[in-house]
């Protein structure tokens, strides 16, 4: 008996030291949930520290699991604001989301934010075609994201199912051309053979390896893959005008209703959309992604947003539409 | 033989129900999730791609279970009961992989065998054979578990009585027909327990599937709560795996059959004399060179092979020592409190065998085939609705480690209790000694080996962690695993083998605490 007390003793007194340490927030650091990668992120955090003097934490995370956790967390979350990689996983928490003043909204065109204004799009990208330079010239390119069903393109092209870029862009392809066109298109993509990665970055990574001749990505792995493998022969294809392919997305912040710091927390989502954050984009990021803010160039060798003419959809409803995506991938046999 | 009959002592019996309560939270968190989701849950457990998943994933966790054990026994025999040469060193090698993460071993073998990997640049050929898919997902996580069958498999092999042998032998029996009759059924509990936790290693992995592209239930299981926030279909799919779970523990049950070996004497048994191998010993030696060369020199040489390159393109590489302190300083304290944890219910079950204890052991496995995100995100909700101080804190990711790693330890101890005869005990209360005086200076001694293995189990577990540790993690709070996932999530595989190596080479010296503890006490034994 006294041994099985000495134990609870121990387990006791071990829980109790563990469990120490914890700050529950008010007044200290804001908290930041970040589903960008740190790697990518990270030094604009610091400017903003540099700037107001206030101090950032940051929880790093793939953006579908801290919009999940978000959620789980309820009121009670500790994070103040929400940076995410995608507008579906914004809109997967739009209720807990507080509606950001309208100086900050104005900043960027409306097509670029959610139409309640609980959150704003920070930063742009687009959906491309990633090819291999040693297989393909510039002019056997498709100029439609539907023709990679055509017989030609038998098993030569990556794509990310799982993947919210991916499934953004068919939730792109539904709300402009229709379920239907969207369901044939996406069985015709498995009759023709297409290869599934878990993301963006290995397909960029295959198509240079010579595994797949193209793939569906966003712009901006390119760079990133490049910084690997410098001599990779890789480059980017944009879809003509009004394809679903060449979707114009963002990712994007808000912050949540239940912030203890609201005014700390609106500050932060207003420097990124500063100047000097959006030059960012342009200067500093190793990523090429695109600055959302008028007047401000994007990076040498993109082409230029204004020239690039995704369909014609709604940002805001893609965290809605997502689940009719899913099922509607889960139909056509792309997901489990 | 048995204290069956006896009443345990209630407060034992209340703290090994609240230690095994505290295991069943994400089992809590799961039900009220698809309580929420009413009769959409029956949708998707009578889904037709349900079915498919269940058998894959069964094919998945039979494929990687026999892989374990036909690699891990043959080699557990070699290093402990035979004259092989170096068997010591060969030890060590067959269970060096355990510290390999089962992500960082899949994005080795990719490195290697898959497209223009090392091997294609090697063989300057044009298309090799896909190395994803079904086998690449059995090797990967081979790769990762069958050390646990080999480290059980090899603990009771050297603690047999070779007096069981010897009679076998005395009898007139051949060497190889004792080693079938005699040999392998007295190490089968060893195994089968072995194999029970890479069963549950591959129902809980994700890293592993993902890399692979093989639809196993905890792949889906990811991909729903990253495309769909309702969190129903989820739930429903992680309780098929707990479903899976308890047909993976009726299995173990029924494999470990009859009771169980105690030695009459205390301490540590004699050291059997090495079989001659003779000119088989290089068969022996080739086995295990092929074993060590797939399995720890062919990703240890590709990690290197990155980290040269990142040298070499001039990436800028730093030593993440901080990391590297947060890893071991969790780690170890996951350790502690999770044996801390099992040892209600490991007295329990192994000194007042019963219904009761069975239970509760049972229970104790629920959430370990459980994905990481499932226990993070179940402690989530329970953290940060019920209990806001501990949520984000260090003690809220050592709980995690704790429910997911709990049966590591548990087997530890299990193994260490199992060779103790509470005959030992009860010879040194009938010579006056108290509980507390025989607990201390009887079966402490006799246990710690058993005590040691649980601890580093779970240490190099909780080193390896990921899903669970981004997202419980105090904030700012970043681990080597951590490391390595921020820098492959953008690709940068050079910068993901300098942590990569690090949690290698600081899990390493582990795994020989674990060796040299028992090597010594065999010694003073003899």
């Amino acid at each position: 008996m006294r041994a099985i007390a000495a134990i609870a003793v121990v387990v006791g007194a071990v829980a109790l030291a563990g469990c120490g340490g914890g700050d529950s927030g008010s007044g200290g650091p804001l908290t930041v949930y970040s589903g960008r990668e740190e790697e990518l992120v990270a030094p604009l955090f610091e400017k903003f520290t540099e700037a107001t003097g206030i101090d950032v934490e940051v929880r790093y995370g793939d953006s579908a699991e801290l919009a999940a956790t978000i959620a789980e967390e309820g009121d009670n979350s500790p994070a103040d604001v929400f940076f995410a990689q995608d507008p579906g996983s914004l809109g997967a928490v739009d209720a807990q989301l507080g509606e950001l003043p309208s100086g900050t909204l104005d900043r960027v065109p409306s097509r670029f934010r959610d139409g309640e204004g609980r959150w704003v799009g920070t930063s742009g990208r687009t959906r491309v075609l990633v090819y291999n330079t040693d297989r393909l010239s510039h002019d056997e390119l498709p100029a439609s994201v539907l023709e990679l069903t055509e017989p030609e393109w038998k098993d030569r092209v990556g794509i990310a199912p799982t993947n919210a870029s991916f499934q953004a862009f068919v939730t792109a392809m539904r709300l402009s051309l229709g379920d239907e066109r969207t369901r044939a298109w996406l069985e015709g993509m498995k009759e023709n053979g297409a290869r599934t990665y878990e993301k963006n970055t290995p397909i960029v990574e295959a198509a240079a390896s010579g595994e797949i001749d193209v793939g569906l990505v966003n712009h901006y792995y390119l760079a990133l893959v490049k910084e690997e493998q410098p001599e990779a022969p890789i480059a980017n294809h944009v879809f003509e005008a009004g394809d679903p392919g060449s979707l114009v997305s963002v990712a994007g912040a808000g912050v949540l209703a239940s912030s203890d710091q609201p005014d700390d927390a609106e500050r932060f989502v207003e420097f990124l959309l500063s100047d000097d954050a959006q030059r960012f984009y342009v200067d500093e990021a190793e990523e090429n992604e695109y600055p959302l803010v008028a007047g401000i160039d994007p990076p040498a060798g993109l082409v230029p947003l204004d020239e690039i003419q995704g369909p014609d959809v709604e940002l805001t409803a893609f965290g809605a539409e997502l689940a009719s995506t899913v099922e509607l991938l889960r139909q056509t046999g792309w997901l489990s | 033989m048995t204290a069956a009959g006896r009443r345990p002592p209630l407060a034992l019996v209340l703290l090994a129900s609240a230690v095994v309560a505290l295991l069943l939270l994400p089992l809590a968190y799961l039900v009220i999730r698809v309580a929420d989701g009413g009769g959409r849950a029956l949708d998707v457990l009578w889904d037709r791609s349900t079915l498919r998943l269940v058998v894959d994933t069964v094919l998945l966790v039979a494929g990687v279970v026999v892989a374990a054990i036909v690699v891990a026994v043959p080699m557990a025999w070699l290093v402990t009961r035979t004259d092989l040469p170096g068997r010591r060193l060969w030890a060590v090698a067959a269970a060096l992989p355990l510290v390999i993460p089962s992500y960082v071993a899949a994005f080795c073998l990719l490195g290697f065998f898959g497209e223009r990997g090392l091997l294609q640049q090697a063989l300057g050929v044009e298309r090799l054979p896909d190395p994803t898919g079904y086998w690449g997902a059995v090797a990967a996580l081979t790769l990762s578990t069958y050390p646990y069958v080999f480290l059980l498999a090899q603990a009771a092999l050297r603690d047999l009585d070779p007096a069981l042998e010897e009679a076998a032998r005395g009898l007139g029996v051949s060497r190889w027909r004792s080693l079938a009759r005699v040999t392998l059924p007295a190490i089968r509990p060893s195994v089968a327990l072995g194999s029970l936790l890479v069963a549950l290693y591959v129902l809980s992995d994700f890293g592993v599937v993902s890399l692979m592209r093989y639809d196993s239930l905890t792949r889906a299981i990811y991909v729903q709560y990253k495309s769909l926030f309702d969190r129903t279909p989820a739930a429903v799919l992680a309780l098929v795996l707990v479903g899976l779970t308890a047909i993976a523990l009726a299995f173990e049950l029924r494999t470990r059959t009859r009771g169980r070996l105690w030695r009459t004497s205390p301490g540590s048994a004699r050291r059997a004399q090495p079989i001659e191998l003779g000119a088989a010993r290089w068969l022996g030696v080739a086995w295990c060179g092929l074993v060590t060369g797939l399995f720890l020199v062919l990703p240890a040489g590709v990690l290197l092979y990155w980290l040269g390159r990142g040298i070499a393109n001039d990436r800028s590489l730093a030593v993440p020592w901080d990391e590297a302190a947060h890893s071991l300083g969790a780690s170890a304290l996951a350790a502690l409190v999770t044996v801390a944890a099992a040892v209600p219910v490991a007295v329990l079950v192994h000194r007042y065998p019963g219904r009761l204890a069975r239970a509760l052991e049972r229970l104790s496995y629920a959430g370990n085939a459980l994905p990481g995100l499932v226990i993070a995100l179940s402690l989530v909700f329970f953290a940060a609705r019920y209990a806001s101080p501990v949520y984000q804190t260090l003690g809220l990711l050592v709980f995690a480690y704790a429910v997911r790693f709990y049966p590591l330890a548990l087997s530890g101890l299990d193994t260490g209790l199992a060779r103790v005869s509470p005959r030992v005990e009860e010879a040194a209360r009938g010579l006056g000694r108290g509980p507390v005086a025989t607990t201390w200076l009887v079966t402490l001694p006799l246990v710690r080996s058993g005590v040691l293995a649980g601890a580093a189990l779970v240490f190099l577990s909780a080193m390896k962690e990921l899903p669970a540790t981004i997202l419980l993690r105090p904030i700012g709070f970043d681990t080597l695993a951590t490391e390595i996932w921020g820098a492959t999530q953008v690709g940068a595989y050079s910068k993901a083998a300098i942590p990569a190596l690090l949690l290698v080479v600081l899990s390493a010296p582990v795994l020989w605490l674990v060796h040299g503890e028992r090597g010594r006490l065999a010694e003073s034994g003899g």
